[in-house]
């Protein structure tokens, strides 16, 4: 296991199937919640109204699946040194980030190398995403080609 | 109440592509910005060029913007029987043939991949395929997006 310091675009061959490349907290607060709602055009109500949200059978405000997914693979794409090099990335949505009112839902992100294909000069990067000990995400998974 | 479950004779379907989405430079800043994609390329242009790219690049995700507007058309469609207070998103997944860049005009072609009903919830999944237009009119590939609702039924 190695901790990458990200200087330009790794090198392949340095890379090793579980080799952890990065590790971010993400602080995702009700502020935040509304600034993706209007970025992404995602209004559902059960992102910032807590009243409806929990009216609907949710423990609270929830955050956008989208903005975790899409906060999480920022460590990715500093880490390969280009934004453009994400050729594929995916994940399911399993189980809601709960947001209070006051404060911030932490939510661990750690990447870690899941397989190389040398001859695609590709890497598949793993994303282990929790929130108080339980997995948000499922099966996320970036493709880079470096 | 009888809650009733997305059609499944919508699987198959296929939409006319999309009045054209422009990538602005600010818009992809923005997105940037409320995602927490703090690398460069998306925010400074000169250092989008240095990457080789035309103008700021596009985050990951950001393709949702453009495919959550083409997937409207048959989500927001009456006869889908979709009804969103009982969707939660079950999957998402994003394959880029090239980076979306500001200055990008972006149509796409909406299609239904499959309906499936499965012990009172209904699994819906839309691929987004989204082409860039060029000045000639030719579409170049850009992004496939690919996106599963869950709807839950009656009792669920």
């Amino acid at each position: 296991m190695t901790e990458a310091v990200s200087v330009g675009a790794p090198a392949l061959e340095d890379l090793a199937v579980g080799d952890v490349v990065a590790t971010r907290t993400l602080e995702l607060d009700r502020p935040r919640l509304v600034r993706y709602a209007g970025a992404s055009g995602d209004f559902n109500r059960i992102h910032w109204d807590e009243a409806f949200a929990t009216s609907v059978g949710l423990p609270n405000v929830i955050a956008h699946g989208m903005l975790t997914m899409g906060a999480a693979v920022g460590v990715v794409e500093d880490w390969a040194g280009d934004p453009g090099a994400v050729v594929d990335y995916q994940t399911r949505f399993t189980r809601p980030v709960p947001v209070p009112a006051d404060g911030a839902a932490a939510v661990e992100v750690t990447a870690t190398v899941g397989a190389i294909d040398a001859e695609a000069r590709t890497v598949r990067v793993d994303l282990t995403v929790v929130h108080e000990g339980v997995k948000v995400l499922g099966k996320a998974q970036a493709v880079v080609r470096l | 109440m009888t809650v009733a479950l997305p059609d499944p004779a919508f699987a198959g379907r296929e939409y006319p592509a999309t009045p054209a989405y422009s990538v602005g430079r600010e818009k992809v800043r923005e997105f940037a910005a409320a995602v927490g994609a703090q690398h460069p390329a998306h925010h400074d242009l000169e250092v989008a060029r240095g990457l080789g790219y035309a103008d700021v690049v596009a985050p990951a995700t950001f393709a949702v913007v453009v495919a959550q507007r083409a997937e409207q058309q048959y989500v927001a469609d009456p006869a889908a029987g979709i009804d969103f207070s009982r969707v939660v998103h079950a999957d998402e997944r994003f394959t880029h043939h090239r980076p979306i860049v500001a200055g990008d005009e972006l149509v796409t072609v909406l299609h239904v991949d499959s309906v499936m009903h499965r012990a009172g919830i209904a699994m819906v999944t839309t691929r987004s395929e989204i082409f860039a237009v060029g000045a000639d009119g030719d579409r170049e590939p850009v992004s496939t997006v690919v996106s599963t609702l869950a709807v839950r039924g009656e009792g669920k």
